[in-house]
């Protein structure tokens, strides 16, 4: 088996159907791609414009952030797709036990320094 | 030890050691190496007792007392409690799901020479000024730059070595569970210790992640000069000890939950019942390992957080003492008109239940806030932890020493030995740590090297003391029982020597190197029980016969952990006076290292078949 790893073939062995789930696949990961630097140009845009004010822009930016999280995890890593079960579980135990351990140490060490 | 007809490979016993990468053979590596640490951080135990046994005895300095009891706690839990639970996890989490070998069995025996390599190279500390002496959590300022002296050097480096290797093996234990079961065993079909190993590995990846983070900080601030911890330089210290206990307290969990899964293996099969509430049993560790995660704080109330944080962390640490409560009671349940048979296994996982409860009660007391600051730093806390640790866990161990010992070994250790022994260590467990609370009470602190005469606590020390004299001998009586029994006790043929219930009852005794000659289609909870009564005894192929793909042995997870030890060596080697230099121990090390990981990758390495022929002769061999 491993003697013919550097062969190649004449043609793709995939079905019509299969190819049509990978070209699909690709069309939207450059879509995906396209928005997600639209976002992190609009997240640029939102810091460097004088006009807004902070208290805007920071949950702005934050919440451009999520969005951002989500496409690359769903879409990037594939977690959307079938029999990813297991990497989804682990991915969102490992959000849902990071999240509180952040927030309770920014307003612990952040602000009363314990 | 696998017998020489159990092995298709001739190699010399040596090199097959060395270059194994079966899981069976490494679980012996890891329970001969844990076993090693344990006796030796024992022996540290009996002998700042010993300092401990009158007032103001001078037996060893206050210096080496700290010394012993830093080695002690990070001994123990790093390197003999956890590596023992790696090697039953090892031995029986394959044969348990049906499984040939564990997912990655180069990452295996990675694992364990990481592991091996970091422990020697902490305990190395000896012989160049001292062993780490800031206590098992090592909190700065007391590690760092300006006051820890060298010791905490080999502390952080060779626990970053081990904890390494625990990481990589509980990704391989994640990986196995998940992917390499048997066809019919779903998740819920799955045996109690598999599911607490599974728990116990995800709380490793996601609870030694920042322990590294952590060590790595304070190698920064040590040998390079950062000032993550130096509040002079604009550093914190509390975030090492938010750090350490975010780590500490699912490390804690890591420890206890493979000991519930032992329990809950070794409680069915000498019950003759199923276990009680499966189910529940499952979600009770689920929960507990979520909650592990959310309680850090606990172990700093006296730091002066503030009153809210103490509470809400006060009452989620509360919360635990119901998931495990429910497993109390199935335990409790599944003895309940059990045909019970106590033998040395059974009376100890049997009298871990109560054992445990105790230390758990206590446990909820520490859980306090407010009171906490009247048991903080006492011997309260000592015997409160203990009770955790010895009277659950090590009791735990025990039980799964005596269950699968003729499964590992194809021999029975013998029965009045080893009840000899559990009443001498039982009897000497209370007597050590249940006076211990009362010391705490009346105000005894902890890690403090002696005390003066005439405050009360002269009778108890001693009492104390000879109860660890009596555990010690308990200790010795094991090992004795280990050599007589290796000696004369009569070899097990059968397959299975307990009338058990789970899948590695169904391998022959010793297990061959490929453990199913046939993968086995599981019917049932308890898939050999389920046989026994509704089928002829024996599993049910779920292939054909046909020959074996196995991995070949490798010696590189040697050399990868024996590179990261010289340079780990080199790094601390910036504070010791060498005649070679520090750089190029790291450069050694650092080619070493990765050289051998360039090997790995350029090789192929397809491993090799054992032909259906030999596996045909194998099983008639064995039956």
């Amino acid at each position: 088996m491993a003697e013919n790893l550097d062969q190649s073939f004449e043609e793709s062995s995939m079905s019509n159907e299969e190819k049509r789930k990978i070209n699909r696949e690709q069309r939207i990961q450059i879509i995906a791609f396209a928005f997600m630097i639209g976002i992190t140009i609009l997240a640029f845009l939102a810091v460097g414009s004088e006009q807004l004010p902070g208290v805007f822009t920071i949950p702005f930016i934050l919440f451009l952030a999520f969005v951002q999280l989500i496409l690359q995890l769903y879409y990037f890593m594939h977690l959307k797709d079938k029999d990813h079960g297991w990497p989804n579980s682990f991915m969102i135990s490992g959000l849902v036990l990071a999240a509180p351990m952040v927030v309770s140490l920014i307003l612990l060490i952040g602000i009363v320094k314990y | 030890m696998v017998s020489e007809a159990t092995n298709t490979l001739k190699k010399s016993v040596f090199w097959d050691w060395m270059t194994t990468v079966d899981h069976k053979k490494i679980a012996i590596l890891y329970l001969l190496a844990g076993t090693l640490f344990f006796l030796k951080a024992g022996l540290m135990a009996v002998i700042f007792r010993i300092q401990l046994i009158a007032p103001e005895m001078e037996f060893i300095s206050g210096q080496t007392f700290n010394e012993f009891i830093t080695m002690h706690g990070t001994l123990m839990l790093f390197l003999a409690v956890t590596p023992i639970f790696f090697a039953f996890m090892n031995f029986v989490v394959p044969l348990q799901i049906g499984a040939r070998d564990v997912a990655f069995p180069f990452v295996n025996a990675l694992g364990f020479w990481l592991f091996f390599l970091g422990g020697l190279l902490l305990s190395l500390s000896w012989f160049f000024g001292g062993a780490p002496d800031a206590g098992w959590t090592s909190y700065v300022p007391l590690a760092s730059r300006e006051f820890g002296g060298v010791g905490i050097d080999f502390y952080v480096l060779g626990l970053q070595i081990s904890g390494f290797g625990t990481l990589v093996s509980g990704i391989n234990f994640i990986v196995t569970i998940i992917n390499m079961r048997a066809p019919g065993m779903t998740m819920m079909r799955l045996p109690l210790f598999c599911w607490t190993t599974l728990l116990t590995s995800i709380l490793i990846v996601f609870a030694f992640t920042p322990l590294a983070a952590g060590l790595a900080l304070l190698m920064l601030d040590r040998i390079f000069d950062a000032q993550f911890f130096i509040p002079g330089e604009g550093g914190n210290v509390v975030i090492w000890q938010h750090i350490f206990w975010i780590f500490g307290h699912p490390e804690v969990y890591i420890l206890v939950l493979p000991a519930f899964g032992m329990i809950s293996e070794v409680i069915p099969a000498f019950s003759k019942k199923r276990l009680f509430g499966y189910t529940s049993m499952v979600f009770a560790v689920l929960i507990i390992a979520f909650l592990s995660f959310m309680v850090w704080m606990h172990h700093m109330f006296t730091v002066g957080i503030g009153p809210i944080a103490n509470s809400i962390f006060a009452i989620s640490t509360m919360t635990i003492a119901v998931p495990t409560g429910i497993k109390i009671f199935n335990w409790l349940f599944t003895m309940w008109g059990g045909k019970l048979t106590f033998n040395t296994a059974m009376i100890f996982a049997a009298s871990f239940v109560p054992t445990f409860v105790l230390g758990g009660v206590t446990g909820v007391m520490l859980a306090m806030a407010p009171v906490d600051h009247l048991y903080h730093d006492t011997y309260f806390v000592v015997a409160h932890f203990h009770y955790i640790i010895v009277g659950g866990i090590v009791l735990g161990i025990f039980a799964a020493l005596f269950y699968w010992y003729p499964k590992m070994f194809g021999h029975k250790l013998n029965e009045t030995l080893g009840m000899i022994m559990f009443w001498l260590f039982y009897i000497g467990f209370h007597l050590t740590f249940f006076i211990q609370h009362i010391l705490g009470l009346v105000g005894m602190p902890r890690r403090v090297y002696t005390y003066l005469e005439g405050q009360g606590m002269d009778t108890m020390n001693f009492i104390s003391t000879i109860g660890a004299f009596l555990m010690a001998v308990a200790v010795i009586i094991l090992i004795i029982n280990i050599v007589y029994s290796a000696l004369k006790s009569e070899p097990v043929t059968v397959d299975d020597p307990w009338d058990a219930r789970t899948l590695e009852w169904a391998t022959h005794t010793p297990v061959p190197e490929y453990n199913f000659a046939q993968t086995p289609q599981v019917r049932s909870l308890d898939p050999v029980f389920y046989e026994k009564i509704h089928g002829n005894g024996k599993m049910k192929p779920a292939e054909p016969l046909d020959d074996i793909h196995m991995p070949s042995g490798s010696i590189l997870p040697f050399f990868i952990s024996l590179g990261l030890f010289i340079a780990g060596f080199g790094f601390i080697s910036f504070h010791l006076d060498l005649f070679i230099s520090p750089y190029v121990l790291i450069a050694i090390g650092g080619i070493v290292t990765f050289g051998s990981m360039g090997l790995r990758s350029m090789q192929t390495d397809h491993g090799y078949h054992i032909s259906k022929e030999t596996v045909e002769e194998m099983e008639k061999e064995l039956s």
